[in-house]
């Protein structure tokens, strides 16, 4: 099911939460909403779902204009940041309502939620309570009474929020491979922007209530629009007009003509990868991101005085549109 | 250590022998002598006084108008809560005050105004006034706030997000209503129903003046109980007494036993 906005504006009195949003979703794609906390990912989402009414604008599904249509009449599933169980039904009843409101045959409902419980791996769980359940649990059900009834458009909103990290890391590969299985169009609400990266093969960036930047995760990477999605997506250092990602410097022992003296501050070792933080002899502060190699190789040490130099930075004109990339520059 | 963690959470002996003596001073006491006196007389006495036409009729009577109480108190007491709580109006404040006067007038003072309104010099065209409607009004009139205080916290802290997850599994407003808002409001709604039976059971002050006090038409228990006394029949009166307790004690642990099975996912 495609899924389109046309210049949605949503205000909450005064507050501009959604300001002219236009996205454009594919059939069976699986796009994520990034943007930081209160930028209207949520709303942009409640809008597609139909839980909130846009003050102008479109929303078409299917092709069709769907701007009016009642929530229930949409075949959307829809899973809540903190998952809305129905905590008066059994996990069971919970997964069963869209069908059993439907009035399906009492086998085919059977069948379904069995065939549910197994897939989100709530086997034999079916007579507990939400209040019974883990965190983990309980969204893994919100998600199988959001497919119960074979939406064609999932949505999800903030989906792993509240989980701790290896939770989180377990769903988001599960949802992955569920998203393989079923090609059920999907569009996830983070503010995490690895989460999106990982999950979403496309990512609609936005920004107080703004859209800034729609493409595939590495493009989105390689390839910001503006400055805003070069330091929201990614770690980044500000030089001046220029900004450079972390792993696009290189530290030497030797100054080879180009390359700037700086002072190691700091190191951390994470497993893989190798942060050092440096001071410039120009003052500016610099995140450099190696991977273990590299840093056993340069044997850095804190207050070692190496060299640096910029492989790709980017440079945005004062309307934010980003100028050619310079390869290998000084800066 | 789950078990040490629920001693210090429960309630250590002597709060609960003080709480225990308590009731029983303020109610067990009291109700152990109504029904000394009315087993005076022995056994076969009590059922004589207990049984007869006129105390069945206002037995009868008092039953089915509590009913027609819990009924309408139900469906309007809900349908308050909800317009309080869900609604934006003018004069919001004014009208959720305005819900707690039957409470803050002495009932007999209901049951004047009742009469001087509703009565034959009303005004309005309506004289309910020595009739089962009468009672009726008085009733409901003073059982109003149980339902709308009870059922509206609920209705404030319910979750939204699961009646919009409702609708975007298919469910229509009404089915959200059914399936999700109402089973959440029973445990209140009984509570409140319950609270409104018993004192419509119980009311005297109000109904006193409206039912003009007819027996088999208007007289309900608690004037039957307050007529026999007067003519100098307390065992009769307090023979009434018994049987409307025996009955609304069977109630109330009916009603407690529906409350617990519409709680049961909190346990
Ligand atoms: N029902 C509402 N009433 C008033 N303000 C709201 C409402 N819903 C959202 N907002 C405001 O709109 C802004 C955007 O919210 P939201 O879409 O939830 O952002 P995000 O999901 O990106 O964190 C927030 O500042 C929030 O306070």
């Amino acid at each position: 099911m495609a899924i389109e906005a046309r210049n949605v504006t949503k205000r909450f009195g005064d507050f501009l939460a959604l300001d002219d949003v236009s996205i454009s979703v594919e059939s069976g794609s699986l796009t994520g909403l990034l943007g930081p906390s209160g930028s209207g990912k949520s709303t942009l989402l409640r809008v597609i779902a139909g839980l909130e009414t846009p003050d102008t604008g479109e929303v078409f599904i299917s092709g069709k204009e769907a701007t009016a249509v009642a929530p229930q009449k949409r075949g959307v599933g829809f899973v809540f940041q903190h998952y809305a169980p129905f905590t008066h039904m059994t996990v069971w009843d919970n997964i069963a309502f869209g069908l059993s409101i439907r009035r399906r045959p009492k086998e085919e409902i059977h069948a379904r939620v069995t065939e549910l419980l197994e897939l989100v791996q709530l086997n034999g769980l079916g007579k507990r309570y939400p209040s019974q359940l883990s965190g983990g649990q309980r969204q893994r059900m919100a998600l199988a009474r959001a497919l119960a009834a074979e939406p064609e458009l999932l949505l999800l909103d903030e989906p792993f929020g509240a989980l701790d990290a290896r939770v989180r890391k377990e769903l988001r590969e599960w949802l992955l491979r569920l998203h393989d299985e079923m090609h059920v169009t999907t569009i996830f609400v983070t503010h995490d922007q690895e989460e999106a990266l990982e999950v979403a093969d496309n990512v609609v960036v936005m920004n107080a209530g703004r859209v800034e930047q729609v493409a595939p995760p590495r493009e989105l990477y390689d390839h910001p629009a503006n400055p805003f999605v070069m330091s929201f997506v990614g770690p980044v250092n500000r030089l001046g007009e220029a900004w450079v990602r972390p792993h696009d410097i290189e530290i030497t022992h030797e100054p080879n003509g180009v390359a700037q003296e700086a002072q190691v501050e700091r190191i951390v070792r994470l497993g893989f990868e190798v942060r050092v933080d440096l001071v410039r002899d120009d003052g500016e502060r610099l995140h450099v991101q190696l991977t273990r190699n590299e840093a056993e190789v340069l044997e850095l040490a804190p207050s070692d005085i190496v060299y640096v130099r910029t492989r790709v930075e980017r440079t945005f004109s004062e309307n934010g549109e980003p100028t050619r990339p310079a390869p290998s520059s000084v800066s | 250590m789950p078990g040490a963690r629920k001693r210090a959470l429960g309630t250590p002996a002597l709060g609960s022998g003080l709480a225990l003596g308590y009731l029983s001073i303020i109610v067990l006491v009291p109700l152990a002598a109504v029904a000394a006196k009315a087993a005076d007389g022995g056994w076969h006495h009590f059922w004589q006084v207990a049984w007869n036409p006129e105390s069945r009729a206002a037995l009868e009577l008092t039953f089915e108008l509590a009913g027609g109480v819990v009924a309408i108190n139900a469906v309007t007491g809900t349908a308050l809560a909800w317009t309080l709580v869900r609604d934006e109006f003018p004069g919001k404040r004014f009208v959720n005050t305005l819900i707690d006067l039957p409470f803050a007038l002495p009932t007999i003072v209901a049951g004047l105004t009742l009469l001087a309104l509703y009565g034959p010099t009303g005004g309005i065209g309506v004289d309910v006034a020595y009739t089962r409607w009468g009672v009726l009004m008085a009733l409901l009139f003073v059982t109003l706030p149980f339902v709308v205080r009870t059922v509206q916290p609920v209705l404030i802290e319910l979750d939204r997000d699961m009646e919009e997850a409702a609708a975007s599994l298919g469910a229509g407003r009404f089915t959200v209503f059914r399936r999700i808002v109402f089973p959440h409001l029973l445990p209140a709604l009984l509570s409140g129903v319950t609270l409104a039976f018993a004192r419509a059971i119980g009311e005297f002050g109000a109904v006193i003046l409206i039912a003009g006090n007819l027996p088999f038409k208007t007289e309900v228990a608690s004037l039957y109980v307050f007529e026999h006394i007067n003519s100098d029949d307390p065992t009769g009166a307090s023979a009434l007494a018994m049987l409307m307790l025996v009955i609304s004690f069977g109630l109330l642990l009916a009603v407690g036993a529906l409350r617990r099975w519409a709680t049961r996912h909190d346990r």
